[in-house]
């Protein structure tokens, strides 16, 4: 009985492993199509201006080798994993443990993220990655309003940011304002231009919506390079004033917040000042958010993202529904903008590029629309894996490509693919985002 | 006037590129109904091949323009279409079913992964050529000594495209392979039912999208002499305007819509200024779309409850 049994077994593994040679030698014969030219020859300019090439024969070898060798390991990968994936029905006690860690994590996360600046106080370089990543926490919180909860796609949300920046820049350089007074006009007039983008986009649905915003971002951003004489064009600003503690400058001089308190100087406390500044924006966005949530007015963008149809017959007024999501989330662009432009002390159109906004909406999607711990775990997954790869400078971005690619094949819902309705009748369902509206815009 | 009229011919032909690689959009979004985000990148790799393989062919002492041109336009067609269908294998089928920022989203990185290997494996210079294609006639020659002209370049890319074009229609309405992508744009389980093999359609939807940009990716090389790593980035931008101003989905609509920005982008550089012309794309494009928001040829979506 037994050797019956293990007959068929094997035979089936034996053609296994002949399907999944196959299988690599098609992936490597495709490969080989697809860089002999690409990867087996060379061009450049020659001293004289005249393009020369010559063959890359052993590399081109080494990218077919590696395909092969990556399609087996991946067949592999997948038959090994596959079952338990199929199955993948956690047990209930798990399911239990699972969601009383994701009740704690949120705390913890705060916690962690309060104490940073003590932790690492020696560690310059963590605390700028710290700064980087809740930077980008907040774009995502920002663009969270108006994707994950009025469901309206924006490709251009990196226009925001650098509508705050530039004004935070301009007022500052060429009026003197200080920081505290222009934060809040920046957010303003970012939002101002929310309500603009809005105008013309309201009729338009999906993908129109998409392409709008998208060429939107790109009309500034062209824009900010040829206004020369406003904003310097590609040169930039430079020299923006750094933040002042309400007027007292974080500076060495006599003036300086560490002589007033009668501590030693030191520069790491302006990097101390500027985390816990966007450490204090960020959150507050979120509580901003998780508010209007609550009110009628984040009730109507979540009703809108269900669906616009039965929306407009329950007699909520579509337009300032839009218009109020486009500047919300404008409003907190154009914050991030602000903070980003004094830390640098140095802007230029090249931070305000497309990759810019397609990295914060990889950041809300992969965080699982609407989900605002997920929009801190993709940013944290997102900007601390693409600074692990500093060391491989040239690489870097083709490995952000191919993990976007890989992390949407993986998890399309995102990272938290569960979420809590905001208003309920008797009790709460967890609701899989499988049944959640996807934001048709 | 004549000023006018030679801008109307450079228009136009630039308005061909963008229409070529703007029918790979349409295509897609037709089927799949999503952005192919990686095609404006499928396009820069289409001139990419296209310059490697007219060096080797050069230096092989080849001399005939024509049987050489002729060699890199199918050599590029092939391995293009080639990266097409890798692209929707790769990125594209695994979220068919899934929902619908989540392709987009591969899409983008997709784009990001093409740009960057091409940059690393051709450098991030720009690779110039010498002009291939010299000539051309001179068509009117007005008072103050205005020559309007027309280069023998201009005429072949339009000339390519006219028939690429023909070919094309011919292809959607005619042969097996337009019907079943026509039932799949309408219906995919319906057109599932019925015996029409999906999966191989949409990826010959890819494949054929990816030839159309490859050839647009040979002609802005002819007619710009130059490719480098990024060209595909803008080039896409625009040319999904065209698709989106002609009405996404229709394929008439968008070569329309790619003369259209084509002729705008000429006329702005030629009247008013070189560095908004992409500013003045996009402000029409808005503009459009304000009154008709769905593109100028698209049919309205019919909405259901």
């Amino acid at each position: 009985m037994a050797a019956t049994t293990s007959e068929p077994d094997s035979r089936s593994r034996t053609a296994g492993v002949a399907f999944i040679l196959k299988k690599a030698f098609i992936s490597s014969l495709v490969a080989l199509l697809l860089f002999v030219l690409m990867i087996g020859i060379r061009t450049e300019a020659g001293p004289t201006g005249q393009l020369v090439y010559w063959a890359r024969l052993d590399e081109l070898a080494l990218t077919v080798a590696a395909v092969f060798g990556g399609s087996i390991v991946f067949e592999l990968l997948r038959r090994w994993l596959g079952p338990a994936g199929a199955a993948g029905l956690v047990p209930p006690v798990a399911q239990r443990a699972l969601s009383i860690a994701g009740r704690a994590i949120a705390p913890l996360l705060l916690v962690f993220a309060l104490l940073v600046p003590v932790i690492f106080y020696q560690q310059r370089y963590l605390l700028d990655l710290g700064i980087l990543v809740l930077t980008y926490v907040m774009l995502g919180w920002g663009l969270n309003v108006v994707v994950g909860l009025a469901g309206l796609l924006d490709l251009g949300y990196v226009a925001f940011y650098a509508v705050g920046a530039y004004s935070y820049a301009l007022l500052a350089t060429y009026f003197g304002l200080s920081f505290w007074v222009c934060l809040p006009l920046a957010g303003i007039l970012a939002a101002c231009w929310g309500v603009l983008l809005g105008f013309p986009v309201l009729r338009l649905r999906g993908d129109y919506l998409a392409i709008v915003t998208l060429a939107f971002g790109e009309i500034i951003r062209l824009v900010i390079i040829n206004w020369q004489s406003l904003t310097g064009g590609p040169n930039g600003i430079s020299s923006i004033p750094r933040p002042t503690l309400f007027g007292i400058p974080l500076t060495a001089g006599p003036n300086g917040l560490a002589a007033k308190l009668g501590i030693a100087f030191s520069p790491t406390h302006r990097i101390v000042f500027l985390f816990y500044l966007i450490l204090g924006l960020a959150l507050l966005t979120n509580w901003v958010t998780i508010r209007l949530r609550r009110l009628p007015i984040g009730r109507a963008w979540e009703a809108l993202r269900e669906d616009e149809v039965a929306c407009r017959s329950l007699g909520i007024n579509i337009t300032t529904t839009k218009l109020t999501a486009f500047a919300t989330g404008a409003l907190f662009g154009g914050f991030a903008g602000a903070f980003f432009a004094t830390r640098q002390g140095f802007i230029s159109p090249e931070s305000f590029t497309f990759q810019e906004s397609a990295l914060v909406l990889a950041i809300v999607v992969l965080g699982g629309m609407g989900s605002q711990l997920g929009v801190v775990l993709a940013a944290l997954t997102m900007i601390g894996g693409f600074e692990l790869f500093r060391g491989l400078d040239q690489y870097r971005m083709l490995v952000f490509g191919l993990a976007m690619v890989l992390l949407m094949i993986w998890r399309p819902r995102g990272l938290i693919g569960h979420r809590a309705p905001t208003v309920f009748l008797s009790h709460s369902h967890s609701i899989s985002s499988d049944m959640v509206g996807e934001g048709r815009g | 006037m004549d000023y006018f009229a030679q801008q109307l011919i450079n228009g136009l032909v630039l308005g061909s590129i963008y229409g070529l690689i703007a029918i790979g959009y349409t295509m897609v979004y037709g089927i799949v109904g999503m952005i192919n985000f990686a095609h404006g990148d499928i396009f820069m790799i289409g001139g990419f091949i296209a310059l490697i393989s007219f060096l080797i062919l050069v230096s092989t002492g080849l001399t005939a323009i024509p049987l050489i041109l002729l060699i890199v336009l199918l050599v590029s067609m092939a391995i293009t279409a080639l990266y097409g269908w890798t692209v929707e294998r790769i990125a594209y089928r695994p979220l068919r079913h899934s929902f619908r920022l989540a392709p987009m989203l591969s899409a983008i990185g997709m784009s990001f992964v093409l740009t960057n290997f091409s940059q690393l494996a051709q450098g991030a210079r720009v690779k110039p050529v010498p002009p291939i294609i010299s000539g051309g006639y001179m068509l009117h020659e007005g008072q103050g000594g205005f020559i309007v002209q027309l280069s023998n370049v201009q005429i072949v890319v339009v000339t390519t495209t006219v028939i690429l074009l023909a070919v094309f229609t011919w292809l959607v309405a005619r042969t097996r392979l337009g019907r079943d992508m026509r039932a799949c744009e309408q219906d995919q389980t319906m057109a599932a039912l019925l015996g029409v093999d999906v999966d191989r359609t949409i990826s010959m939807t890819f494949v054929i999208g990816a030839a159309l940009a490859a050839v647009a990716g040979v002609m802005y090389l002819l007619y710009y002499g130059q490719v480098d790593f990024f060209m595909g980035f803008v080039a896409g931008i625009k040319a999904f305007t065209a698709a989106v101003l002609g009405g996404i989905g229709s394929l008439p609509g968008a070569m329309l819509g790619g003369l259209l920005i084509g002729l705008i982008e000429t006329l702005w550089s030629a009247y008013f200024s070189v560095e908004y012309k992409d500013v003045a794309a996009f402000s029409i494009l808005i503009i459009v779309l304000i009154f008709l928001p769905t593109g100028l040829l698209g049919r309205p979506e019919v909405e259901k409850v």
